[in-house]
């Protein structure tokens, strides 16, 4: 069995592996900590209260007591660490650096306010009472053998005079310490599942781990756009340059080789190399088309419009430069959608709108033709949709039987904060 | 084509070191002079000034932004000396560079052209005469995509298929022979089109209208 990973499942596990571990003490260590931190937390929370209510008709008292949720927002950050001692993931949240300064923009925590309240006014006092109950009674018990002789003995009405009576004590002692250490870490359990109730609630770890998601596709489209322009210059730097330097080439040796048999076959070289520069551009401009990075989505649009087999119409209002991921997406919206037009929709004409307002890009590509597309059919809107939606955008496909055929992309084009 | 072909002192910008010697090569092969082949903006800039040549061949992308600096530059040219006549080659090419280039100050002959078109060594000797003299040149793939463009509502959309076509032609700089050529008509057919090209495009006769028109084209 492994070992266990925190103290409820420590609990559960066989009583000498229990006992062997370290829950017993890290319990003990939790229970222990929480005496003073409750005091303290008594202390400062009535003395601010008392100052506030005190001081609250010269104006100062509600700076005063606008300053309890910062105060129990610290103890927050402090028990969170502290729950480190029962639970061995502790509970996420702020670090304390990051909490001071945050300072006021966090909203007030009712969860956190009532964690303090709860700490300085009730379990303070009953930790105390439990150590106190738990430590003593054993321990006594325990070296009754010793302590008979130095003073009378009654532990709970016993009257301990005998030898037999001291050992049997001891004996008892040491039940009492095995059944301490296992109230002792229950206690510590319980007040922990308590503070992670309240400091730890489901819905900030779930909202923090949406954000850190958010944020990791937001980096994982960056990167996917970064790596597309890495590949584009490599090509364009690399294979692209050598195939021009080929035709150059190949069409000065076509001008001193004779006429016969050599210069025809230099001549179909030559021919070969520029549909291979050809093919290599067209590729490039799938990767990431440099009329796209140097004159905007709207000059890209237009290339692609006059690339396209079926007539398309192009109006495209868009005075400033957006952002390249949301222009990458908006071009490849526009690439894909017109694929799928000129191979599917027995289309005549093409229309390609786009268009900003409140910071968003709304864009539609609509054509006349037969309808009835299935996105599925094809992963490339797919894919253009799960980059879109990590830009926070949307992606639409209205299709009906018989037509037309409308996509819809909208996206934020103004970078999250 | 002028001919016998009129030797340029020609300023070069093009960074990928294979190539820029490549076309030193084809250039002086012909028998122009380059007074300077350089690998960035900034000192094709400096040399253009230093040297007051004749052309200047550059490439668009280039350091040290590799975005389109040689472009920046030729427009700066344009600006500053008007008279030089500029050919721009690149890797790729896309109408929204050469609107670029025909809006800057009007001047000298302007050129554009893939870089693959240095193949044909003779034609893009031609492209390059016809810069220098003042022409307009453009690659024969951004005329045909401007060419599947439609133009609803310009005086373009008064011209026949037929008229478009030759007009695309003269755009890659052609002569009414040469397109005949490529047409399979006669020269007297071409010249025909190109008179009613000109008449419907309303161009006053005093003006070069051959590069008028093109310009019509080109502007969509």
């Amino acid at each position: 069995m492994s070992r266990a990973t925190d103290a409820w499942a420590a609990l559960r596990g066989h009583p000498a592996r229990f006992l062997a571990s370290a829950w017993p003490w890290r319990s003990l260590a939790y229970v222990l900590s929480s005496v003073p931190i409750g005091l303290v937390t008594l202390v400062v929370l009535a003395f601010a209260l008392l100052v506030g209510m005190l001081t609250l008709v010269i104006v100062v008292g509600v700076v005063v007591l606008a300053g309890i949720p910062l105060l129990t927002g610290l103890l927050g950050v402090l028990e969170r660490r502290r729950l480190g001692l029962v639970r061995p993931t502790p509970a996420s949240g702020a670090s304390l650096r990051e909490r001071l300064r945050a300072g006021r923009r966090v909203p007030v925590s009712w969860p956190e306010i009532g964690y303090a309240v709860l700490l300085g006014g009730v379990l303070w006092v009953v930790d105390a009472a439990a150590l106190l109950l738990l430590l003593t009674v054993p321990v006594t018990l325990v070296l009754a053998p010793v302590l008979r002789h130095v003073d009378e003995m009654d532990v709970l009405g016993w009257r301990i005079d005998t030898a037999l009576d001291g050992w049997l004590a001891c004996g008892a002692g040491l039940l009492a310490l095995v059944a301490a250490a296992y109230l002792v870490t229950v206690l510590a359990a319980a007040q922990g599942a308590l503070a992670r109730l309240l400091l730890d609630p489901q819905e900030a770890r779930l909202s923090a781990a949406v954000a850190d998601l958010r944020r990791s596709r937001i980096d994982l489209v960056d990167a996917f756009e970064t790596e597309r322009r890495r590949i584009e210059r490599d090509l364009h730097d690399g294979v692209q340059q050598r195939l021009v330097a080929l035709t150059m080439t190949l069409g000065r040796a076509e001008l001193e080789v004779p006429e016969g048999e050599g210069q025809t076959l230099v001549r179909e070289a030559h021919q070969q190399a520029e549909l291979a520069l050809e093919e290599l551009r067209g590729t490039v401009r799938n990767i990431h088309p440099r009329v796209l990075v140097d004159h905007g989505i709207a000059a890209a649009v237009h290339e692609l419009a006059d690339r396209s087999s079926v007539p398309v119409t192009v109006d495209i209002a868009l005075p400033d430069r957006l952002p390249a991921p949301v222009e990458a997406a908006a071009y490849f919206v526009v690439s894909e959608a017109l694929t799928n037009v000129t191979r599917h929709a027995g289309a005549r004409s093409v229309q390609v709108h786009a268009w900003r307002a409140d910071d968003t890009l709304r864009l539609t590509v609509v054509d006349d033709g037969v309808g009835g597309a299935d996105e599925r059919a094809g992963t490339g809107l797919a894919g253009l949709r799960i980059r879109l939606e990590a830009l926070g955008g949307r992606l639409d496909v209205h299709s009906p039987p018989g037509g037309p055929t409308e996509v819809r992309m909208e996206c934020p084009t103004r970078a999250e904060p | 084509m002028p001919d016998p072909r009129r030797a340029l002192r020609i300023v070069l910008a093009e960074d990928a070191a294979l190539l820029r010697e490549g076309l030193v090569g084809i250039l002086e092969k012909a028998g122009h002079e380059v007074v300077a082949a350089v690998g960035d903006a900034d000192a094709l800039l400096a040399h253009v000034t230093h040297a007051e040549p004749d052309a200047v061949v550059t490439d668009i992308r280039m350091p040290p932004g590799h975005g389109d600096e040689g472009l920046r530059a030729a427009a700066r040219i344009r600006a500053e000396r008007p008279g030089i006549a500029i050919m721009v080659l690149s890797a790729y090419v896309a109408d929204a560079y050469l609107a670029e280039l025909l809006d800057s100050a009007p001047g000298g002959g302007i050129g554009y052209l893939l870089k693959d078109r240095v193949g044909h060594v003779r034609e893009f000797l031609d492209s390059l005469d016809r810069v220098a003299a003042g022409e307009t040149v453009v690659d024969p793939q951004v005329v045909r995509q401007l060419l599947g463009r439609r133009h609803d509502d310009g005086p373009l959309a008064s011209l026949s298929a037929r008229e478009r076509e030759v007009l695309a032609l003269m755009a890659e700089g052609r002569t009414n022979g040469s397109i005949a050529e490529a047409l399979v008509v006669s020269e007297a057919a071409v010249r025909k089109h190109v008179g009613n090209i000109f008449a419907k495009l309303d161009l006053d006769p005093g003006s070069d209208r051959r590069v008028s028109a093109v310009l019509a084209y080109l502007r969509g």
